[in-house]
């Protein structure tokens, strides 16, 4: 299978996600007896030229050097169209989230979002997750194709060395509207809550039902001395101020003990805390997601564990 | 200002998730039906520009039977009129499938804005705002957690970008909008608001409807399954006094935070 790979870079950086892809993208060429061209836009970084690749396909386009989406789509597209790839594969990144739709939808090809893995034993299927990570699709389409891989789908430093030609492309993209206009990026300012070098975290997830809750999960945050973390819809609700959110759009944190409160797991939250040495979930649901990462699991009413908990740890202190 | 929300009916997260006898399908059985909860921020967010600048809210969902139900909830907070796109022939479209048919039914409607949820509870494709907007011409932006209204012709989004990055993005009309939780508090249907979608007009859409011979799909489920667990879980159980007791003795003893 004739692999393309498309690097994303971001500052002059390759995105982490992006060599996690290429290893999948090395492991679908060993499959198949097939190859892997990386794609960047804009300057080629050093590390990349390391990697184990077939040659690196450096696009060069004034447009390309910041992301902009009718750019990107535009590039891409002619690049399959001149090069003919059976498969792109992608990191699911936000960015490639904002583009590559709409890429599928120019060419009229199939893109399988987000997957978590590829079989190549009957047909060519990919993998991803439905109904919030409690069922497994294997998906079945015709080459050539669009893949974006999801964080943890396949490992960075299990990606294979090696030496890459670089052939550059360029391109006139003069002619792609500028109807989408991109202003500066900017971070929210920090606030105080650093939560990635704490010891303990108790977290708490859209489980807690209500803002008049919250106490009860404080209480045995202070208990623990540990630091309170929450998942996204405890922010969007307002229960908690986003300096404390875990997360793709919050922190990564890598503490000693999680504990997981009401948190269903959805990756976007598990690609912030996966890291934690030990996992403890409570959830009254059996099939949530963050049963598949704990180490221990409660299946339980976190009403009736937790303040239970709280006065069983203030005893022992 | 003329605006489309597109909604998604979906189960709520309570909802059993079964594989049906057919190993690519869900069982229908026992689930409770509810609005794609990042599509109720959509809604939101046109509405409170309407408010803001005048115009129309239209509502717009391909479902079956039941997902009339979230266009009367959205008529309910206040959308002036809702699409309901139905027919057994769309029962199971991968989102190039679902955009083409929104293209089509949408396309002479001029809308100025087009906002959708990012993506769905259940499939989560987070694709059909993104190939309509290639499928009608207009500018796009994804993942939106506020928007800034200039004038007639243009709109300013706020993007969440990863890690707490955002970046502001100019849009020309007409613009479709992917939608990121959070960007507002959604409100709920009024009882008068309740009492006013009772008048409002619902157009229902067919197959027989719409010039499309075929409805292209670009790729199916081929099994369905539960994952199997990578890792080694130690469930505890009991009674709460049990759970706690086994609990604090591992806190102390085995992880040892005690």
């Amino acid at each position: 299978m004739k692999i393309f790979a498309f690097i994303q870079i971001d500052d002059g950086v390759v995105n982490r996600l992006s060599v996690e892809t290429l290893t999948g993208a090395q492991k679908l060429a060993a499959a198949t007896n097939g190859s892997v061209t990386a794609v960047v836009f804009g300057a080629v970084p050093d590390d990349l030229k390391t990697y184990k690749v077939k040659e690196i396909l450096n696009v060069q386009a004034a447009e390309l050097e910041d992301y902009s989406p009718l750019y990107y789509i535009e590039a891409l597209s002619r690049i399959i169209s001149s090069e003919s790839p059976d498969t792109v594969v992608f990191g699911h990144t936000y960015q490639v989230r904002d583009w590559v739709p709409r890429l599928s939808a120019r060419l009229k090809l199939p893109f399988l979002v987000d997957c978590i893995g590829f079989k190549t034993d009957d047909n060519f299927t990919v993998t991803r997750q439905i109904s919030q990570g409690k069922i497994n699709a294997d998906m079945a389409f015709e080459n050539p194709s669009l893949i974006s891989f999801q964080s943890g789908a396949f490992r960075a430093d299990e990606v294979e060395s090696g030496t890459a030609e670089v052939r550059a492309i360029a391109l006139d993209l003069s002619a792609v509207p500028g109807t989408i206009r991109p202003g500066e990026k900017y971070q929210q300012a920090r606030g105080s809550v650093d939560l990635s070098h704490a010891k303990v975290i108790v977290s708490v997830g859209r489980g807690i039902g209500k803002e008049e809750n919250i106490p009860l999960v404080k209480e045995l945050a202070d208990a623990l001395s540990a630091e309170l973390g929450c998942s996204r819809p405890v922010v969007d609700y307002g229960w908690l101020p986003h300096e404390r959110q875990v997360g793709s759009s919050g922190q990564t944190v890598s503490p000693k003990l999680y504990l997981a409160l009401g948190i269903s797991g959805a990756i976007q939250h598990q690609v912030g805390m996966k890291g934690a040495d030990t996992i403890v979930a409570i959830n009254k649901d059996e099939n949530a997601p963050i049963f598949e990462i704990a180490d221990i699991g409660i299946v339980a009413d976190l009403f009736e564990i937790v303040p239970k908990l709280t006065e069983s740890i203030k005893a022992k202190k | 200002m003329k605006s489309c929300v597109l909604i998604k009916q979906v189960p709520d997260g309570d909802s059993p998730v079964v594989i049906a006898d057919d190993q690519v399908s869900l069982k229908g059985e026992g689930i409770t039906w509810t609005t794609n909860e990042t599509d109720g921020y959509a809604l939101e967010e046109a509405l409170l520009l309407k408010e803001a600048h005048g115009g129309e809210v239209v509502v717009c969902t391909i479902g079956k039977d039941s997902a009339l139900q979230v266009v009367k909830d959205a008529l309910a907070k206040g959308a002036d009129r809702g699409i309901f796109i139905t027919d057994p022939k769309f029962d199971n479209l991968d989102s190039f499938g679902k955009a083409a048919i929104f293209a089509q039914v949408l396309k002479d409607e001029n809308f100025d804005l087009i906002f959708s949820g990012l993506q769905s509870d259940n499939s989560s494709n987070a694709q059909t705002g993104l190939i309509l907007a290639e499928f009608l011409g207009t500018s796009h932006a994804t993942m939106v957690i506020g928007t800034e209204w200039i004038d007639e012709s243009r709109i300013k989004v706020n993007r969440e970008l990863e890690a707490g990055w955002f970046r502001w993005t100019e849009l020309d009309f007409p613009a479709s909008l992917t939608i990121q939780s959070g960007i507002n508090k959604p409100r709920y249907a009024s009882l008068r608001g309740i009492m006013l979608m009772k008048k409002k007009p619902i157009a229902t859409v067919t197959a027989e409807d719409l010039a499309m011979d075929e409805i292209p799909a670009l790729s199916h489920i081929k099994k369905l399954y539960v994952p199997r667990k990578t890792k080694e879980t130690v469930f505890i159980s009991g009674s709460p006094e049990e759970i706690v007791t086994q609990l604090t003795d591992k806190l102390e003893n085995e992880i040892k935070v005690l």
